[in-house]
């Protein structure tokens, strides 16, 4: 057990999230059983009542899951002092067992935070409650990963103790370490450069197709009326346009650019070829670099696979019109985001004192 | 995009209005609000400014010191395992250092009284840190009179004073000459009080460690590293004891906070009841209540965080010295540098900010979600 | 033009105490005109008021709102017919935002705040430009002269002038239906004639009046162009006055 601040305001954190969790998933499971929204009962105008709640408290849940997500990296580079052998947040967390499965359910959490966000916003611009049901099953998938990220949470600060001999991102991310964090490094990095720079490209490209398919259909649909002569006039402008492959693109994007980061990326901040830590780009004497990097490459990857996740949805009811909307926007946010990415890693890739062969 | 940013405008201009019209209420509130983040933030400055402190102390401490272990306790070092351990490869020099303690019985204080090869420092001469220098109301040429082992006074003339600046290392110290320091104590010849090694690599510091453990099992090497991380969790374990017992005050906070978004005076009800019956949407009451929670707290987050900022830094931290320091009975009064990170207010603003608006999510919702035909029914 | 087909709303259902209202009302408002809702307390009259103000859902039934500018999305599809009964709550709302305007019995100003906020208020979260609504307030001010009561709080003024008020506020997003519940309920001879004058003038700018009342200066009154006395929630008598 460790008392430090940080690790108490976490663990705090972690329960009220999980708590908020389990109320608006209590409630959620209520809405998915007794919805009817053509029925004016009190029970119903409860239920709608309670969908504002629950949105109030998802947005709050994202907010704290992102800035908990960063506070838990910083705390562990912190605490590394405390363990010997730890340089930074790779060898704190490598502490024990629960430290590296605490930081990827808090990846994937605000991840579909972030998914559930967009479900909703969605669903609140329709006016015949298009997503209710999709919204409230997502939701209470989630909340059980709340529960076991807070679980995880509190077993990793109350398994840590003080003497114990951790390795670090030193050996932890080198090449002759087994793990997965040892297969990430030892991925080839000219292979893994050219794969990152090809997936980008893909999103990129199939962004802009889906994008302009986008404008495209919205054009088509000003200038209609009904929803119904939407569908029979220009079924062939609501066909998929691209939307799937590049949410999938977005998505394998994401991975691959995690994976680059510790495999070839952070080699130029570091201007060492062996040292693959994730986590010491964040600190000061890379100028915080770490954070742009970590919040374009989620960002994007929030808004790209929120594209993808409404794509079924497109032809449903009143969000004929609502949906081509929102994509283009996601669509957009992704770009910007990975394009962003792309330059800064570029640009260090150039203007970097290492330079891999 | 503009649409929304006019409708947010116009409705945190209304927010700042109403809550500057229940003036007597929301004050209550912020001052109790006020008091959980100074208290906080005065924690949170003082272990970090503490921490900071022990840093730069050890910074200028040698990377491993050997000590001589007898029956458990610690005894002096004799000068041949200098000679010794200098043998040893990768070992650039070791200095015996002389160094202990002194009750002054005129203020119950005590000193740190190390002798030094330096020159500087004659027979007959001290140089004081400042604390001991204010305890005693020395100045530069003035007479330090101490009392040697036998009760016999030693008078020492002040050759300078420690400035400020690490000032909890030197604050208690009085470095005198070895001549005096064997006087003073009876010390004896031959003799160190421990040993200070520097070693060329610091990888091969536990290496040498272990070298100098197997020549003579009765030593005990201490590693500089082990020493700050020592440091680090004492200062965070004092940190997070004192933090839960101030848990008990940010848990009446919160049921306060609670109360106070829940407690919706007639007064208010209505007024929401109005504003849902002339076309306020629940969100539109929702978001009302969100920038009401915000201006409140960031008001006062930032106040509280700007007065813990006096209360540690200027005025030294009176209300947490004692418990927090507590490695002697009158410390002389010192400065704590000013350090003051965004990661310390990110941990502050959890431990404060979150827990608020958490507890005020339900209330805000209930009274978001009043009847808008509610005003038709007065 | 407003369509109700038997539409029902009972509060504490499934309870002992269950209380219906509103009792299968079957009914069509039209356009332009001043419609009084005539009943002794109780009647149901103010419950059926805030039905088609959007401001409540009906228990049962359906109401339908013809050839009236509605809220945004509808306007998009270019519906004629907008069945209002089953929509969510902002949709509700928004529709009730852009349609009606409200005049209520206690005139429910907000005590703190000037007469002009007051009158802006219900145009705060619309995100239109303060700049735009605030003219339209003072304009509105001017038109019921009380523009030198604009930086007053509410507290201070008299029974008339909160009325112009109360107005003033109902007009400020343009809403083609103004409902007035009990407006001359506060009031003297004097003023409730004062306030018939002004909802003729409404009419004559082409706005819906909608008033339940049980005022014989209100339901006698020469301006008002049809008439429906209501009991225990249910219509006994629709007449027309034209």
């Amino acid at each position: 057990m460790i008392l430090h601040p940080a690790a108490l305001a976490l663990m705090l954190i972690a329960l009220l999230v999980s708590g908020m969790g389990i109320y608006a998933g209590y409630y959620g499971m209520r809405i998915l059983r007794y919805w009817n929204p053509a029925c004016g009962s009190e029970q119903q105008l409860e239920l709608e009542r309670r969908t504002y709640l629950i949105s109030t408290i998802m947005s709050y849940i994202l907010s704290f899951e992102l800035i908990s997500l960063f506070l838990f990296i910083y705390t562990a580079d912190d605490l590394h002092t405390l363990f010997t052998g730890a340089m930074c947040a790779a060898g704190t967390l490598a502490v024990n067992s629960f430290g590296y499965p605490t930081l990827l359910i808090k990846i994937i959490n605000f991840l579909l935070a972030g998914i559930w966000l967009i479900l909703n916003y969605t669903d609140n611009r329709g006016y015949d409650y298009p997503l209710i049901r999709v919204k409230y099953i997502l939701l209470t998938l989630i909340v059980p990963l709340l529960v076991l990220e807070s679980g995880l949470l509190c077993a990793y600060f109350a398994e840590l103790k003080p003497d114990i001999i951790t390795s670090c991102c030193g050996s932890l991310f080198s090449h002759e370490s087994g793990g997965f964090s040892g297969d990430l490094a030892s991925l080839p990095y000219r292979q893994t450069r050219i794969v990152f720079f090809i997936c980008m490209a893909i999103t990129v490209c199939s962004g802009l197709v889906f994008y302009v398919a986008l404008t495209n259909r919205i054009r088509a649909l000003t200038g209609l009326f009904s929803a119904q002569k939407v569908q029979q006039k220009f079924s062939d402008i609501l066909k998929c346009g691209g939307g799937y492959l590049f949410s999938i693109a977005a998505a394998v994007t994401f991975l691959v650019a995690c994976a680059s980061v510790v495999s070839f990326i952070c080699l130029y901040f570091y201007e060492l070829p062996t040292h693959h830590c994730p986590f010491c780009i964040l600190q000061k004497e890379y100028h915080y670099v770490g954070y742009l990097l970590y919040a374009t490459i989620f960002g994007g990857a929030v808004a790209g696979i929120g594209a993808g996740v409404l794509q079924p949805f497109r032809k449903t009811g009143s969000l004929v019109r609502i949906i081509p909307d929102i994509q283009r926007r996601l669509v957009l946010i992704t770009l910007v985001c990975y394009l962003l990415f792309t330059l800064i890693t570029v640009w260090k890739m150039i203007f970097s004192a290492l330079k891999l062969a | 995009m503009n649409q929304a940013l006019e409708r947010h405008l116009n409705i945190l201009d209304f927010t700042l209005a109403s809550l500057l019209r229940r003036r007597a209420k929301n004050l209550s509130l912020l001052a109790i609000y006020l008091l959980v983040v100074f208290m906080l933030a005065s924690l949170a400055f003082f272990v970090t400014a503490l921490k900071k402190e022990a840093t730069i102390i050890l910074s200028g401490a040698p990377d491993m010191i050997v000590q001589r272990l007898m029956a458990g306790r610690q005894d002096l070092v004799p000068a041949d395992y200098a000679v010794e351990i200098a043998k040893i490869r990768g070992v650039t020099a070791v200095r015996p250092r002389l160094w202990g303690y002194y009750y002054d019985a005129l203020n119950g204080a005590n000193y740190t009284i190390m002798a030094s090869e330096d020159p500087a420092v004659v027979p007959g001469s001290a140089t004081i840190g400042a604390g001991v220098a204010k305890a005693r109301n020395l100045a530069v040429g003035d007479l330090l009179p101490l009392i040697s082992y036998d009760k016999s006074p030693v008078m020492l003339e002040i050759n300078s004073i420690y400035p400020h600046g690490a000032d909890l290392a030197a604050a208690d110290l009085i470095v005198i000459s070895p001549d005096d320091f064997h006087q003073l104590f009876n010390f004896p010849g031959g003799q160190a009080t421990d040993l200070a090694v520097t070693v060329r690599n610091p990888k091969e510091m536990s290496t040498v460690a272990a070298k100098i453990a197997g020549t003579f099992p009765d030593s005990r090497p201490i590693l500089k590293s082990e020493i700050q991380r020592t440091y680090q969790s004492i200062f965070d374990w004092r940190g997070g004891m004192t933090l839960i017992l101030l848990t008990s005050a940010l848990i009446s906070f919160i049921i306060f906070a609670w109360d106070k978004a829940t407690g919706l005076s007639a007064d208010e009800r209505k007024e929401i009841g109005i504003l849902k019956s002339i076309g306020w949407e629940t969100s539109d009451v929702l978001l009302l209540k969100f920038w009401e929670g915000l201006v409140i707290s960031l008001t006062a987050f930032l106040l509280g965080v700007v007065l813990a900022y006096g209360h540690v830094f200027l005025l030294s931290a009176p209300l947490f010295a004692q418990a927090l320091k507590g490695w002697s009975v009158i410390y002389p009064r010192f400065q704590l540098v000013p350090v003051v990170d965004a990661y310390q207010l990110s941990v502050l603003f959890f431990l404060t900010v979150v827990p608020y608006t958490t507890a005020t999510i339900i209330p805000c919702w209930r009274a978001a979600t009043i009847d808008p035909d509610a005003a038709m029914r007065y | 033009m407003i369509e109700l087909s038997g539409i029902t709303k009972s509060f504490n259902s499934g309870k002992p105490n269950q209380f219906t209202a509103v009792d299968n009302v079957t009914l069509t408002v039209h356009p332009h005109q001043i419609t009084i809702f005539k009943g002794p307390s109780g009647s149901g009259k103010t419950s059926l008021l805030t039905m088609i103000g959007c401001m409540a859902r009906p228990t049962s039934g359906r109401i339908f709102l013809r050839g009236v500018a509605a809220a945004r999305p509808f306007q998009q599809e270019g519906l004629e017919v907008v069945e209002i009964t089953s929509l969510p709550e902002r949709f509700l709302n928004e529709i009730r935002r852009s349609t009606f305007g409200f005049i209520f019995q206690q005139f429910n100003l907000v005590k703190g705040i000037t007469v002009l906020e007051n009158v802006m208020l219900p145009a705060y979260p619309t995100g239109e430009a303060r700049a735009l609504f605030r003219a339209r307030a003072l304009s509105l001010l001017e038109q019921f002269s009380i523009s030198r009561l604009a930086g007053q709080r509410v507290e201070l003024l008299s029974g008339g002038e909160l009325q112009r008020v109360a107005i003033a506020r109902s007009l400020i997003n343009n809403p083609s239906i103004v409902i007035a519940d009990e407006p001359t309920a506060h009031l003297d001879s004097k003023l409730s004639q004062e306030f018939m004058a002004i909802a003729g003038r409404l009419k004559g700018e082409g706005k819906s009046v909608l008033i339940a009342s049980h005022d014989p200066i209100v339901y006698d009154s020469p301006l008002i162009d049809s008439l429906v006395e209501m009991r225990d929630g249910a219509i006994v008598d629709i007449r027309s006055c034209r």
